[in-house]
């Protein structure tokens, strides 16, 4: 019984083939990870007056306060796009016209737009009038609450439209209303089948906070930017801050999965295109 | 409209600098998450854990720091880009501009991965077996059933992880690449007057970019759809 459709379950000389390639995988695994190492070592990387500062309570009180204004942006964004995905994507399922196509457009328009662009136009329209790191806090959650809040509409009417035909029917059929179909009915089953989405919705925008690199750099990615400055430790700075990241993301994502397991069963992960595609793909 | 139509010559080069680098890192990209699905799929188990730990490190990784690690952090440990000085008639393939493609490659080919595997992952057991069943080959089960099912089942998740990609240029304006993003920052810096204006004809500048790709994807789609 093989485990996989690519392969069959090996025998004997396959398996010895296989326990050849493993060593010589190892091999170069092991030579690529001594090069870097060792180019870090050559490059005097390990010394440790460029990692002091990752232990001195002042720093460490530095990035922690960075990292929490980092998770701060992501967190008003994500709920300002959970405002704006609730409302434009029921809006997108609405039987008039007047208010579905409007809503088709927002959403379409803000999903093609590279998130980066929408707060260089923030930043300098919105809140021009603000004190800079002010305006880029703020332009960062406006534009990231815009596009995740467009993305959000997508899964929100697939969440409505996963929720089985028999469910609207049923209430239609014991006199309810469109609207309290939609909100006693529709919504609170598909909001379940979202919330794994919606976390990983989470992830982008804790990712794509770092983009407003482009005019001031605010949260985590202030600490690359001028630790090094002070220490001459770009490469022990970037592989900390990338650590920090890495980390809350990976926790995020293993709260969606669990998530997905509690709420939805081992069914697939409800998958919304981020552009405008004709069948259903991955967020990214 | 007169400092869009003013700006006209820098901003058609601003978006052919994009769809350079989105050509370039797509096929890059298409060829790193080949390689990557191979490792994750493949029988070694070294390759598999690595394959999988290189994917789930770099996916969770802010793109920007990718950027960042090569803009800065890379020459001090002596990986420097500065031997890239290409020109092409009026284009300038400098250190700057391969970085960037590094650095969308690097990151876009893990979501590459992620989305042939979920198309391998979508054939059936069953399919190899039945293949194995009426009496195919290795190689016939492999270029006749499964391969063919899994890659049209991953087209439309790959197209939309290059798509995705095409927005992901757009960091490159962080980092010394004159592209749309970055032409249009200078210009909403220069034009008070008229930043509006600036913003609603990049967006269309984008909005077509993507509708393209959009349209190829989705027309190579239905012509490998499984009926």
């Amino acid at each position: 019984m093989p485990a996989s459709v690519l392969f069959d379950a090996p025998g004997p000389k396959t398996r010895a083939r296989h326990r050849l390639y493993t060593v010589l995988a190892v091999l170069v695994l092991v030579a690529l990870a001594a090069i870097v190492l060792w180019r870090l070592y050559d490059a005097d990387q390990f010394a440790y007056e460029k990692w002091e500062p990752f232990l001195t309570p002042f720093y460490i009180q530095a990035i922690g306060e960075a990292w929490w204004q980092t998770l701060s942006m992501a967190g008003l964004a994500v709920l300002g796009a959970l405002v704006i995905g609730f409302v434009f994507g029921v809006g997108k399922l609405s039987d008039r016209a007047w208010v579905r196509w409007p809503c088709w457009l927002f959403v379409e328009f803000f999903r093609a737009l590279p998130v980066i662009m929408l707060m260089v136009f923030c930043f300098y329209t919105v809140f021009g009038d603000l004190p800079i790191s002010a305006a880029a806090y703020w332009a960062a959650v406006l534009a990231l609450s815009l596009y995740n809040g467009a993305v959000l509409a997508e899964i929100c009417r697939a969440g409505v439209l996963a929720v089985p035909k028999g469910q609207s029917e049923a209430a239609y059929a014991i006199g309810m209303r469109k609207t309290q179909t939609m909100n006693l009915i529709l919504l609170p089953q598909a909001v379940r089948i979202m919330i794994p989405a919606i976390i990983s919705q989470c992830v982008v925008a804790l990712k794509d906070t770092s983009l407003i690199l482009i005019v001031v750099p605010v949260g985590l990615t202030k600490i690359p930017k001028q630790l090094p400055q002070e220490f001459q430790n770009v490469v022990p700075t970037v592989i900390v801050i990338t650590a920090l990241y890495v980390i809350t993301n990976l926790i995020l994502t293993w709260i969606a999965n669990y998530l997905q397991k509690k709420l939805v069963g081992e069914k697939k992960v409800l998958q919304v295109a981020t552009t405008t595609m004709p069948t259903g793909a991955t967020t990214l | 409209m007169d400092t869009v139509i003013d700006y006209l010559p820098e901003i058609g080069k601003a978006f052919t600098y994009t769809a350079l680098l989105f050509i370039i890192s797509a096929v890059l990209s298409l060829i790193l998450g080949t390689i990557l699905v191979a490792m994750r799929v493949g029988p070694v188990k070294v390759l598999r854990v690595t394959g999988t730990l290189y994917v789930n490190l770099v996916r969770n990784t802010p793109l920007a720091m990718i950027f960042f690690f090569f803009q800065f952090a890379a020459p001090r440990i002596g990986i420097t880009f500065n031997w890239v000085d290409v020109h092409i008639g009026q284009f300038d393939f400098t250190s700057f501009f391969t970085a960037a493609v590094v650095s969308l490659t690097l990151y876009t080919s893990t979501f590459v991965c992620e989305s042939l595997r979920s198309g391998i992952n979508s054939v059936s057991l069953g399919q190899a077996e039945a293949a194995r069943a009426i009496g195919l080959p290795f190689g016939g089960v492999m270029s006749q059933i499964v391969l063919p099912q899994a890659f049209r089942a991953s087209v439309p998740p790959t197209a939309s992880a290059l798509i995705a990609m095409l927005k992901n240029t757009s960091v490159a304006a962080v980092f010394g690449v004159i592209e749309a993003t970055s032409q249009m920052k200078s210009m909403t810096n220069d034009n008070a007057d008229a930043r509006l204006e600036i913003f609603i004809a990049f967006s269309i500048g984008y909005i077509v970019l993507v509708e393209v790709v959009s349209l190829i994807a989705g027309s190579m789609e239905r012509r490998w759809r499984i009926a």
